[in-house]
């Protein structure tokens, strides 16, 4: 009997932890650059979704194309209208795990250098990516950051002659995420 | 103790479909319904036009907040004038004007025409904005009013002349619908007052219907259509309605507009209500219109 309750807390407990394993955010930062010589565009989206779960590592993004905010009214027109066509792809997600999750221990303060691999899908294009992430744990608060570049023709977003100096064909993103436990 | 282990059971079924709760796939779908959570939000229509003008009138657009809008724009002579004139190119008249974005809803605007040495100062002002979500709004709906100050030398200086005579006045509605990424339409009841007209019986005001609309060829190419239809109780005597199309051509911050009218002046006195020329006698003459914008305050 002393062992079935034993057995019954456990269970109890697992089920307890199995709930924490999603951590969540909905206000995460995306932003991004394109350096030229001639000017440098840059862009932020403070309403980045994603899901962490922290057992298996599986980490998923949603991001709403026209929540991004520019310094100048008409590139941010211009981003929505010609570039990203955000009435007809409204949507960029990233799908994917970080593949060494092992490495992080959530429930020890530390800052860890993990990997992530997934699918990201911009401009109704999707392409395969690894990229560097940093995760840390912060008494038990987790956040995670990564900095990576997207090549523009592999998201097929067609840049016109005329502006063709003006916009760098490798974007660099940015990504900052603080996560609560769900 | 059956009832501990049907509990036991229950417990490790939870424990299970727990486990399965956390499959890849469905991390999305869980982001998906806290989106659909926080979906509470407007999406408001933007770019319905690719600038402040559909042709020589507004479109409902406006400049964003901060945003100073030069524009340039030229009307040469009529075509039908012959090879002497250069189909009209000899003859060139202008106007510069200044458009500047108060706020969202907001925008101020100056201009100068050579045509009649005519000042034109305006607002518009945002009243609707079609927008999707929370807010679901069909239509935009802006107002314009314009006053705009003739400064050519009194015809006949022996007569007491008022500086009123001058001025003149002009109030527009513009109601705007984007229906799809390529096309967008536009109605423009128009009201213009004058207060010195040439014969005793011709009307001081007068009422127009607008209509207008573009459609985009390309992301950057749009060909654009505008017509005001002037109310024939109150036409002034030998006035045509004015009928212009043209193309947008965006490149960057500049929007060329490039079109053929049968109106020469460029402010809404003008070409609502002053327009001589008719389409079907070649009376057609050829124009463009520049702007370039300029981000001076915050936008945001």
């Amino acid at each position: 009997m002393k062992n079935l309750i034993l057995i019954f807390a456990a269970i109890v407990t697992l089920n307890c932890t199995a709930t924490a394993q999603n951590h969540i955010t909905k206000n995460g930062k995306v932003s991004f650059f394109s350096k030229t010589d001639i000017e440098n565009i840059d862009a932020v989206n403070n309403q980045a979704m994603s899901v962490l779960n922290t057992q298996n590592g599986d980490i998923v993004f949603s991001i709403l194309i026209n929540g991004f905010l520019f310094k100048k009214a008409l590139m941010q027109e211009h981003f929505n209208e010609n570039y990203m066509e955000s009435t007809k792809f409204p949507k960029g997600s990233f799908k994917g795990s970080i593949t060494d999750i092992s490495k992080v221990n959530f429930n020890k303060d530390g800052t860890y250098n993990v990997s992530v691999k997934g699918d990201l899908n911009l401009h109704g294009e999707t392409k395969n990516i690894t990229v560097p992430a940093v995760i840390q744990v912060k008494a038990k608060k987790i956040s995670a950051n990564a900095t990576f570049n997207v090549s523009v023709d592999d998201f097929k977003i067609s840049i016109p002659k005329v502006v063709e100096n003006n916009i760098s064909k490798t974007i660099e993103i940015k990504v900052d995420c603080n996560y609560e436990a769900r | 103790m059956k009832s501990i282990k049907i509990l036991f059971l229950f417990l490790f079924t939870i424990t299970f479909s727990n486990s399965f709760a956390q499959e890849p796939e469905d991390l999305m779908k869980l982001l998906e319904k806290e989106m659909e959570a926080t979906k509470q939000k407007t999406f408001y229509t933007t770019a319905t036009f690719k600038t402040t003008r559909l042709i020589n009138g507004h479109s409902v657009e406006n400049v964003a907040k901060g945003v100073l809008d030069v524009k340039i724009s030229h009307r040469f002579g009529n075509i039908n004038d012959g090879g002497y004139e250069l189909f009209g190119l000899d003859k060139a008249t202008m106007r510069m004007g200044f458009d500047y974005g108060v706020t969202r809803y907001l925008m101020v605007g100056l201009g100068r025409s050579t045509h009649q040495k005519t000042y034109d100062a305006f607002f518009k002002l945002k009243i609707l904005r079609q927008s999707k979500g929370l807010k679901n709004m069909p239509i935009t709906l802006s107002y314009v009013p314009t006053i705009a100050l003739r400064t050519l030398k009194y015809e006949d200086q022996t007569l007491k002349n008022y500086y009123t005579s001058r001025l003149f006045y002009t109030h527009q509605l513009i109601i705007g619908r984007k229906f799809s990424e390529g096309t967008s339409l536009q109605l423009m009841p128009t009201f213009v007052h004058q207060n010195l007209v040439k014969g005793a019986n011709d009307p001081n005001d007068m009422f127009a219907i607008g209509i207008g609309g573009r459609q985009k060829l390309t992301k950057r190419v749009s060909v654009n259509i505008e017509y005001y239809y002037q109310l024939t109780d109150y036409k002034q005597p030998g006035t045509t309605n004015s009928l212009s199309v043209g193309f947008d051509i965006e490149t960057g911050g500049h929007v060329f507009q490039l079109h053929f009218t049968n109106s020469q002046g460029m402010n809404e006195r003008t070409f609502i209500s002053d327009t001589k020329g008719k389409w079907e006698k070649g009376d057609i003459l050829f124009g463009f219109n520049i702007s370039r914008v300029f981000t001076i305050g915050k936008n945001h």
